[in-house]
């Protein structure tokens, strides 16, 4: 009797989570396109913001993952004589998988969380409640612009991972092994079409929305004590990763 | 005048539960307009959610807030923000934006409704700044300021956009005798200069009976008395002379519910 008891409790608070989370989104669109035009430079501000922020950790995990490609690669396309497409298996890896991927993730865990506990801190100080009080609503005036900036930024730092991967494959594979610089390029330019940096692109605007939305939601909608915050950043990682992994599923087999 | 119109804010028979605990059961209660209304009570009988009421921060379970005749209830978001215009709130903490400088913040809801000049919406700012004595503070950011700057600024806020009515959510914690004083004095000039209307939430007995024209002592989720300072100073009931001058023992208890203190302490109740 309990069990069904709480199975049932659960999943009303499921679906009134889901109802809120939703009307939440409309809120957000809702408020949009005016934030666009009237409130631009907070967007601009929040894009250096989550940009900045995340744009060191990105570069520099990018040249390490690209490096280990180029040594992974290297390594099991020399058993087949293949050593010379390195070049291609790396910008295969990174544009289409990779690049957006990490980069989604290491955003969530670096301007997520800080998204995440902002927010949470405004509410648990009273300064969402006081923007409520002062007629600004708090939806319009922090949350819009930093989910906007966040998926701003996100197609680019993956450009920026992508591009710097690229680069960590290039070193390890010509510079350091050997491999030959035209090979390495010509076959990437030859093989990676216009359509795979299409998914990566598409990947990488997903993603950022999804990071930047569960971000702002779950700060938002925090419990108003440090604890709370607390827990609000630790489940923006937890989603966000979740998230990521099976919206990467669906859109790599739309694309198969 | 007629006497409807004299009564700015109107609470009737107002229900209000977190969870399954009642704070409030039958509330009525009269703002007038044009005077200082005091709220008093001990601490957790709900004064801030009763503020939080009254700007419709919270809906009530059962009964109404009339705002100058009209439910607040009813009122659609834009009708909301238009009439939550008309008030100036200070929050018990300040509440100050934290990524905004001190004068940011009290600029910021000029920048929000007005299309002022910048010069205009400086001058405005150092005004209001300069009554709470912070005009020197204007370049800093909150985390700068003690509690009770922090309080100031945001009561340079809340008064920045000459609100209708003022709202005080214990204005005079965490102040020294002197801030206190001109605290105080402002409070009540504002009130009677720019014909506003203030609610003002203290436990400070003394202050309030220096500027309230009316003050209600809440108790038990009602209304226990109301009237002048004076009123209440002279009253015979045991809880109002209880609260007015600060005694353990009485009807208020100084404990929040509690099971039996020896049994819980010999631990017979932890089976
Ligand atoms: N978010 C909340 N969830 C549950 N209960 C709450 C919440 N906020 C306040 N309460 C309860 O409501 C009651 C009234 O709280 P409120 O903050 O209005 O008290 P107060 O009269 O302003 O007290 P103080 O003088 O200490 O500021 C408290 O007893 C508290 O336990
Ligand atoms: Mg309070």
């Amino acid at each position: 009797m309990t069990l069904v008891r709480e199975v049932y409790e659960t999943l009303v608070e499921f679906v009134r989570t889901f109802g809120a989370f939703i009307l939440f989104f409309v809120e957000l669109l809702v408020h949009t396109p005016r934030a666009v035009f009237g409130r631009f430079r907070l967007i601009v501000a929040q894009v250096h913001n989550t940009g900045t922020l995340s744009l060191v950790i990105i570069l520099v995990c990018g040249l390490f993952v690209g490096a280990v490609l180029g040594l992974q690669g290297f390594a099991n396309l020399q058993r087949f004589n293949a050593e010379d497409t390195v070049g291609t298996f790396a910008a295969f890896a990174l544009v289409k998988e990779l690049g957006p991927v990490i980069t989604a993730l290491l955003f969530a865990g670096r301007a997520g969380t800080a998204l995440a506990s902002e927010i949470g801190l405004m509410k648990a100080t009273d300064q969402l409640s006081a923007m409520e009080m002062m007629a600004v609503n708090p939806v319009s005036r922090v949350v819009v612009p930093r989910f906007i900036g966040g998926c701003i930024s996100v197609p680019f730092l993956t450009a920026g991972f992508s591009a710097i991967g690229l680069f960590g494959a290039y070193l390890v594979a010509v510079v350091l092994l050997g491999v030959d610089v035209g090979a390495f390029w010509q076959q990437m330019q030859q093989t990676l079409s216009i359509k795979d940096v299409e998914e990566g692109i598409v990947k990488s605007i997903l993603f950022g929305g999804a990071a930047s939305l569960i971000a702002v939601w779950e700060g938002y909608n925090c419990i108003p004590t440090a604890e709370g915050v607390g827990r609000a950043t630790t489940r923006t990682v937890v989603i966000t990763a979740i998230v990521v992994l099976v919206v990467d599923f669906m859109v790599t087999a739309t694309y198969l | 005048m007629s006497k409807s119109s004299d009564n700015l804010i109107e609470i009737r028979d107002l229900d209000y539960s977190r969870g399954s605990r009642p704070i409030f059961r039958g509330l009525n209660v009269t703002i007038r307009r044009g005077e200082v209304t005091a709220v008093m009570g001990p601490s957790g009988t709900g004064k801030t959610t009763l503020l939080r009421l009254i700007t419709r921060q919270l809906l009530p379970d059962n009964g109404v807030v009339l705002v100058d005749g009209v439910d607040i209830g009813t009122l659609s978001q834009t009708e909301l923000y238009r009439m939550r215009q008309r008030f100036g709130m200070l929050f018990q903490n300040g509440a100050l934006l934290t990524d905004l400088s001190v004068f940011e913040n009290v600029a910021f809801p000029l920048r929000e409704h007005t299309r002022l000049t910048n010069r205009l919406i400086r001058h405005v700012v150092l005004t209001k700044l300069h009554a709470v004595g912070l005009r020197g503070a204007a370049d800093m950011m909150p985390r700068e300021l003690s509690g009770g700057m922090a309080r100031r600024v945001a009561l340079a806020r809340a008064m920045v956009m000459d609100p209708e009515i003022l709202i005080y959510d214990e204005p005079f914690v965490g102040l020294d005798p002197i801030s206190m004083g001109v605290i105080v004095r402002l409070v009540r000039r504002m009130n009677d200069a720019l014909g506003i209307s203030s609610i003002l939430v203290s436990h400070d007995v003394q202050e309030i009976s220096t500027v309230a024209d009316c003050s209600y002592l809440i108790s038990d989720g009602k209304v226990a008395a109301s009237g002048s300072p004076q009123e209440l100073h002279t009253a015979t009931s045991d809880l109002v002379r209880q609260f007015m001058h600060g005694m353990a023992d009485g009807p208020v208890a100084f404990h929040y519910d509690a099971p039996d203190y020896e049994e819980q302490l010999l631990g017979r109740d932890a089976d």
